[in-house]
This record gives C-alpha cells, sequence and structure tokens, in this order.
C-alpha cells in the first residue's frame, strides 16, 4: 500500500455531493439551438472552419487552428449554421465571446466514423487522434491535452496520475462518471500508459466516494493495466489540485517555477481519460461532457451527459426549473473557485464541470461591509500554498503590488481556503485576483511602453544618422564645389554667373526633348 | 436576468472576528472574578466604568470618521481592550484616570491609526503606559488582598474612591506596594531574597493572592488555547523566556535573584502571555515570527523587573516589541510551497 503524505492546511467541507449523485446520469436532450464558443480551452484562439448557412454534421470540424496549443471544436450534433457572432460565454469577467450558433435539426446525423486501427499505432499518432479529437484536460483547467501528452513524452514520465478526487464541494460530475463509464476510464488510462510509458499509475479518487472506487476496482479486474494502483485519499479540499495532489501521493513538491512532468509526474483527469477512449476507438470527438446541475435553488440536481454547446436555461429545464423563483446566482464550477455567469443564455464548454443554481440569500450579490483584517493567522492554517494570506491581503489592499510579489502572490492557486475561515469575512482571493491582474495589466502596459521606447529611440537615431549622413554629403559637394571653383576653368562662370545659369537651363531643357 | 459578479468562494466557515472577542471574554472571567475576590469590587469597577468609556469613545470616534458605527461596536473588540486595560490599573483609581487611560488606548491607541487591525501598538498598553508615565502616584498605589489585610473596601468605598469624594487617606493601612515592587526596592537597599520572603506580601511561590489570580489566567490561558482562539507560539515563548533568564540568575545567585516560579506568578506574566502579548493586529503573525516576538517580550519583562527602573515591564515589553513586528514578519516568511 502506498504511503500517502499531506499537504498544508486544506479544509474539511460540506460537500453538497448526495444531492446530485440521487438520480445516476442521466442523457441531456437536444436543445433548439447550439452556442459554441470559438476558443473552449487555455491556448491560442481558433479561426471557424464553417460558414454561416453551412450543413454540419455530427463530428464534423466547426473551429480549429493550428498552433500548437489549441483544440478543435466539432458540431455536436446536426444541423445548419445560423450566425457566428458574439454571445455571452463562461467567463469570470461575464463578456461575450465569438460563437457558432447551430439550429439544430434533431436527425444528430453523424460523419461517419473511421475506427483506428489501434493495435499498430505508434505513440506519437495517438497523440495526433487525441490533437484531432479537440479532447483537453476536463478537470476545468481545459489545457489542451495533446500538447501536454507530447511534452509530457519528450520529458519522461515515471507516474501518471489519474485525478478522480473531485474535492470541491457540489461537483460530482467525475464521481458518476466512475460509477458508470468507469471502462472507458480505465481504458482511457491504458491509452495514455501506452503513449508516456509510466513505471506507476496511480488512480487517486477522494475517500467520500466509495462506490465510484468499487466501480473503478471492478473495471480495474476486468481490464488489468500494469503498475496501475487505485488509491483513495482522504477528504480534503484541494487535494484535487494538482500540485497538492502530487504532494499527496509523491511526498514530492513540484518546484517554483516548474510544471508536473518537470519532476516526472503527469496528471490527467477521469473525465479526459474517458474522453480518450471515445476519440480512440470510436473516433468520436470532444462534442459532450457530464455535468452537475445542483445548488439549493434548482429542483431535481442530477448529472446529465450534456452536449458542449447547451444554453443552462436548457439544462435548469431539464432538472425540474428554479426551485424558489427564476431568480438567484448561477456559478460555473463548485462553490469554492467558481466563477458567477452573467445569466441563464450561456452556454455548457468543455470547462463546465458543474452548474450551482443558487439562492441570492446563499450567495450575497456583494461582498459589503467586512471587518478588518486582525492578522489571527488562520488564513496561514489552512492556505495549501503556504503563503501569508493576512500579508498578501495588507500589501494588496495597499496596492504595494511589489511587496504582495515579495509574498509570493503568484504563488496562490486561488483554492479559497483562506476566505472560507476569514473570522472577519475579509473575500480574500477577490483582492488576490484584483491585484494579479493589476500587476498583469501593469507588466503588459510596461512591456508596450518599452518596445514605444525602443522604437521611438531607435527612430531617433536613425533620423540623427540621416542627418549626419546629409552633413556629410553637403560637406563634401561643398568641398568639391570650392575645389572646382578655385581651377581656373571655373573663372567665366565666376564671370557670369547669369549666363552659367541660362545654359544650365537650356541644356536641362534639351535634354528633356531628347527624352 | 443578469447577475452580479462576485468573486468565489461563496462559503463561509468556522469562527467571525465577534465570536474570537466573545472567547477572549469567557477566558478572562476565572481571572476577574479571582482578581475581584482577592482585591474587592474595585476592579469591577475599573473594568465597568473602562468599558462604557471605551464603547462611547468608540462609538464618538467612529461618528467622527464616517465610519459605520454598530458593526464595530458590535465586535466587541473595545470592550476586550478595555476590559484589559482596567485590569493594568491598580484596583482603586479615580475615574478619571480610566477616561485619560481609556481616551488614549481607543483614540491614540486604535483609531488615529485606522482603527482595528491598523494599529501597530497595542491599544491597552499604550493608554497604560501614558498613565503610568504621567500619573504615577495614582498608578502605583496597590492595595494589599483581603488575604494579607483581612478587608477589602466595600462596594460603596470603592465607588466614593472611584467617584471622589472620600477621603482615600483613611484607608492607607490597606495600600501597598505591589511583590514585584517591594521585591525591587528591598535588593535594591541589599536585602536578601530569603528575609523579603519573610514579608507577609508573600505567598508559597508569588505574591499572596497574586499567585491564585494568575493560576486562573493560566485556566483562561488554556481556553483560549483550546478554542484556537490563541496559539501556543507567543504564551509559550514569552514563559519559557521569563523562565529561562529567571532560572539562570536565580542559580547564579539566589539571594539577589527571586526563583522563577517567583516571576512567572507575579505581576503580570501569565495574563501579559496569554491576553495581551496575543493580540494579534499587534503581534507578528508568522508562526516563528510568534515565537521570537514572545520570547523578546518575556526576555524584556525580566530585564525591565530586574534592572529597569518599573518593578513590571509587561506594557514596555509589548510596545517595544510592537515596533520590532514588521521586521520579524518579513523575515520570518514561511517557505512557500514548492520553494527549495
Amino acid at each position: 500500500m502506498l504511503k500517502l503524505h499531506h499537504f498544508h492546511g486544506g479544509l474539511r467541507l460540506d460537500g453538497h455531493k448526495a444531492e446530485s449523485l440521487q438520480r445516476g446520469l442521466l442523457q441531456a436532450t437536444l436543445p433548439e439551438r447550439l452556442f459554441l464558443p470559438l476558443r473552449q480551452h487555455i491556448g491560442d484562439h481558433n479561426k471557424p472552419r464553417a460558414a454561416v448557412g453551412d450543413r454540419v454534421l455530427k463530428g464534423q470540424v466547426i473551429a480549429s487552428d493550428s498552433a500548437l496549443i489549441c483544440a478543435a471544436v466539432h458540431a455536436p450534433t446536426s444541423g445548419t449554421i445560423r450566425a457566428i457572432e458574439n454571445y455571452p460565454v463562461a467567463h469570470p469577467s461575464g463578456q461575450a465571446d465569438t460563437c457558432i450558433v447551430i439550429d439544430v435539426d434533431g436527425e444528430d446525423k453523424a460523419i461517419e466514423p473511421i475506427p483506428p486501427d489501434l493495435e499498430n499505432l505508434a505513440p506519437g499518432e495517438l497523440i495526433e487522434l487525441i490533437c484531432g479529437a479537440g479532447i483537453v484536460g476536463l478537470g476545468g483547467a481545459v489545457f489542451p491535452t495533446s500538447p501536454k501528452l507530447s511534452r509530457g513524452k519528450v520529458q519522461g514520465i515515471d507516474t501518471l496520475i489519474i485525478n478522480g478526487v473531485e474535492c470541491e464541494p457540489y461537483i460530482t460530475c467525475d464521481d458518476i462518471l466512475m460509477r458508470f463509464n468507469a471502462a472507458e476510464v480505465i481504458r482511457g488510462s491504458g491509452y495514455l500508459q501506452r503513449i508516456l510509458a509510466p513505471r506507476t499509475t496511480y488512480i487517486a479518487i477522494e475517500d467520500n466516494k466509495p462506490e465510484a472506487i468499487a466501480a473503478m476496482a471492478k473495471a480495474l479486474a476486468e481490464h488489468p493495466l500494469p503498475d496501475t494502483e487505485i488509491i483513495p485519499i482522504p477528504t480534503m479540499y484541494p487535494s484535487g489540485g494538482e500540485k497538492q495532489l502530487v504532494q499527496i501521493l509523491t511526498g514530492k513538491e513540484v518546484p517554483h517555477g516548474q510544471l508536473a512532468f518537470d519532476v516526472g509526474l503527469l496528471c490527467q483527469n477521469v473525465g479526459t481519460c474517458a474522453a480518450i477512449t471515445r476519440a480512440l476507438e470510436k473516433d468520436e470527438p470532444l462534442i459532450s461532457r457530464v455535468v452537475t446541475i445542483s445548488g439549493d435553488n434548482i429542483a431535481q440536481p442530477g448529472n446529465w451527459e450534456t452536449r458542449l454547446g447547451t444554453p443552462i436555461s436548457h439544462l435548469v429545464e431539464l432538472a425540474g426549473g428554479y426551485r424558489h423563483g427564476t431568480g438567484g446566482h448561477l456559478v460555473m464550477g463548485g462553490s469554492m473557485m467558481g466563477f458567477a455567469l452573467s445569466g441563464s443564455a450561456v452556454p455548457i464548454v468543455k470547462a463546465s464541470n458543474c452548474i450551482m443554481v443558487m439562492r441570492e440569500e446563499t450567495i450575497p450579490k456583494s461582498p459589503g461591509y467586512h471587518d478588518e483584517c486582525i492578522r489571527c493567522s488562520k488564513c496561514t492554517e489552512v492556505c495549501p500554498a503556504q503563503l501569508l494570506p493576512q500579508q498578501l491581503y495588507w500589501h494588496a489592499r495597499a496596492k504595494a503590488y511589489e511587496r504582495t510579489r515579495e509574498f509570493h502572490l503568484f504563488d496562490c492557486i486561488e483554492c479559497g481556503c483562506c476566505s472560507t475561515v476569514c473570522p472577519s469575512r475579509i473575500p480574500l482571493v477577490q483582492y488576490y485576483r484584483a491585484a494579479k491582474s493589476e500587476i498583469r495589466a501593469a507588466q503588459k502596459a510596461q512591456f508596450k511602453s518599452d518596445r514605444a521606447r525602443l522604437r521611438f529611440e531607435f527612430r531617433e537615431k536613425r533620423l540623427l544618422l540621416k542627418k549626419q549622413q546629409d552633413e556629410e554629403r553637403r560637406r563634401l559637394k561643398r568641398e568639391a564645389l570650392q575645389k572646382k571653383n578655385a581651377s581656373p576653368g571655373s573663372e567665366k562662370s565666376m564671370a557670369d554667373p547669369v549666363q552659367a545659369a541660362l545654359d544650365r537651363v537650356k541644356a536641362r531643357k534639351k535634354l528633356a526633348q531628347e527624352d | 436576468m443578469t447577475n452580479v459578479i462576485v468573486s468565489s468562494p461563496y462559503v463561509v466557515q468556522g469562527s467571525t472576528l465577534k465570536r474570537l472577542m466573545i472567547q477572549v471574554i469567557i477566558a478572562l472571567l476565572p481571572g476577574t472574578i479571582a482578581y475581584a475576590w482577592y482585591f474587592g469590587p474595585g476592579v469591577i469597577i475599573n473594568i465597568c466604568l473602562a468599558v462604557l468609556l471605551a464603547l462611547a469613545f468608540e462609538a464618538g470616534i467612529l461618528k467622527l470618521r464616517a465610519k459605520p458605527v454598530m458593526p464595530h461596536l458590535a465586535d466587541f473588540s473595545a470592550i476586550v481592550a478595555a476590559w484589559l486595560f482596567a485590569l493594568c490599573l491598580p484596583m482603586h483609581v479615580p475615574w478619571w484616570l480610566v477616561l485619560v487611560g481609556i481616551g488614549f488606548t481607543m483614540v491614540a491607541g486604535k483609531h488615529l491609526y485606522g482603527g482595528l487591525g491598523f494599529n501597530p501598538f497595542n491599544p491597552a498598553m499604550v493608554g497604560y503606559v501614558v498613565l503610568l508615565i504621567s500619573f504615577p502616584r495614582e498608578m502605583t498605589t496597590w492595595y494589599l488582598p483581603n488575604s494579607v489585610s483581612g478587608e477589602t473596601l466595600s462596594l460603596k468605598e470603592a465607588l466614593a474612591y472611584t467617584f471622589g469624594g472620600a477621603d482615600i487617606q483613611q484607608w492607607d493601612a490597606l495600600s501597598s506596594a505591589t511583590p514585584l515592587d517591594q521585591v525591587k526596592t528591598a535588593v535594591a537597599q541589599g536585602i536578601t531574597v530569603s528575609e523579603i520572603r519573610l514579608s507577609p506580601v508573600f505567598g508559597e511561590y508569588g505574591g499572596k493572592g497574586w499567585e491564585w489570580i494568575a493560576f486562573w489566567w493560566f485556566i483562561g490561558g488554556l481556553w483560549l488555547l483550546a478554542t484556537r482562539t490563541i496559539r501556543w507560539h507567543i504564551p509559550v515563548a514569552l514563559l519559557g523566556a521569563v523562565l529561562a533568564m529567571s532560572l539562570l540568575f536565580y542559580l547564579v545567585n539566589p539571594e539577589t535573584y527571586t526563583s522563577p516560579l517567583f516571576h512567572l506568578l507575579s505581576g503580570a506574566a501569565v495574563i501579559g502571555a496569554f491576553f495581551i502579548a496575543t493580540d494579534p493586529v499587534t503581534a507578528a503573525t508568522t508562526d516563528s515570527g510568534r515565537i521570537y516576538y514572545g520570547l523578546l517580550i518575556g526576555c524584556l519583562i525580566y530585564v525591565i523587573r530586574v534592572w529597569g527602573g518599573y518593578p513590571d515591564g509587561l506594557a514596555f515589553a509589548v510596545l517595544l516589541a510592537n515596533m520590532c513586528v514588521p521586521l520579524i514578519d518579513y523575515y520570518t516568511q514561511p517557505r512557500v510551497y514548492g520553494e527549495k
């Protein structure tokens, strides 16, 4: 049995998971219209690959780009492209982004799948297939999977970690997926093993999910994988964070400024594994995901296998509508790290693991009055990054951004533990987010002004050089002229400059005529 | 429908500022009761007067600063500060002394710096030190515990003392220097510690009465630790430093230097360790920083008691350590995840 380690701090939270686990894995019906943001991943922008009016089939690429950190978007069902324009999307700022809008025709007609000959494919070819399927990390970070695997393969992976921890309150999509589709997850882990050839594989699941652990163990017994172990880990938020999970399983810390694969580790979410299985075995790209609908303002919480692009309002309808009136807050993600959505028109994207539908009373509209920090250090006790949140708050509040960096602001993983336990109820993470974006904006501005300054200096230099060259030329000319004037043949022109000028004009005219 | 964007987390858990302050008040009760038991109702009068004045000052200055009054009054922090301030006073003082002291505590110590959370110095100690320096006679007129004198002032007499109209000379027989003060004066005169200990004001370990009050402060301190209102670093380091310093010199010369137990159980060592030095706003905030902070205060207490100009040194020690807090905090940052 693997010896587990602890990470610093963390919280035991009320999970609110039972509510959405009652009804198993449900299939969401198709809405009338799908809204697919061009970019649903972390990385470069996609370009639309279909035009308004085009008929598209399920599984057809509708947006892609050749950039490295990129993931294509596929049509989740058949239909006609109605528009390509700005719509509200799931983003912390509530901003709109370019979406491809599909009028669903209801036929759900797919392009002909070509299941690949998996037996004879090299790891690189498997990665290419995963890339083609538009797969991203489905734990919430939505980093494109194929570049992560390529880099992991190059660097060499010692331990593959399959993350089924799901530590955040309200979210149960991975739990449900493991209960009902454990085989897909296990087979997906097998493909990852083929690609990465790790020495060991750990499948980590929080011990508050005994059913999922049992289902995964059963699936693993049916499809045995080499050197693979299912590790139940203690329930403690945020054990599902990559850095914390690495620490729990290996006792190692991901060194500052490096990533997990720099120390021979690679983490993949269980949902990603299932998506890989579908892509490789059935040639089915990432067009749907399991979404948890939960919260105290939804009639029937549950988990739905949902096509990407489905508006949240459609899912709310499937879940029996709002429990208390139509109002309330919509949050994407869990109660610790989720963010408020601008409205129910926002579509489900690859990152949408959970939609929390909360009453106004549960989530206050504005932070409002809070007491001041008394430096009690309860935040320090729970901080998994081992920071000093009270000091960060002090400097962030004073806009002393240089200081916040000295206190490692950018090591903050925004897990929310500090805000949760603060006796003064200070929205600490909000201050850190604000400080981070201010610093980033300042860096950008600095970069711009530096570039502008360089350009200006270069221009000044160029103008100076030109001036010097001109002067040099004039000087030479002057000297030549003086020399010429000094020579005897020039006396005539000296004697009669008017005649000389007339001669010159005549000569020019003559030249012009000849031309 | 458009939502207002609020930032996660959307969960709160654990104690509030007000609950923390109430825990401190609960923890102060056993020691306060013991204090009043030995020294009479003057103790309670001082606390009540100080609390009322503190709330009045707090409300007034919040109004002047155009800040919300009720939420701040309801956080109980003014009550805790006033209570601790009152406990530092001699058991019988005129009302205006409390007024001046609380005025400095709340106005200069707290609000001139920006209010709760922004004051670099422990407000109660600021108020106390102002009084100690400005009104040395009133601030050093202490009274005997009933276990020595057999009686204390009645409630009526104590009220008359505090609010004037009484000839305070009539109680001269009951007044006495504190045990720490007596030791200091006697040692300076060349009297040995064992001779001093023969005086009736001394009990088993410390001053008679005082040692038991210290015990009840200790019980309250354990309550604070058990409820995780404070953490162990400051009390342990502070008392450890007092113990280590006093033991060292006691071993060198027990006739000039009193025993470690006497130092721990006399004066403000215990209440200071658990209730005053642990004021989170003005103390160091890192774990190791709190140890340095506690050690510094403990050492300074001993130095001031033995070689300084005052019989006890908690207030000056705390204020001096408060000045070092930014430095301590800066250089005791814990190792961040992923750092070598």
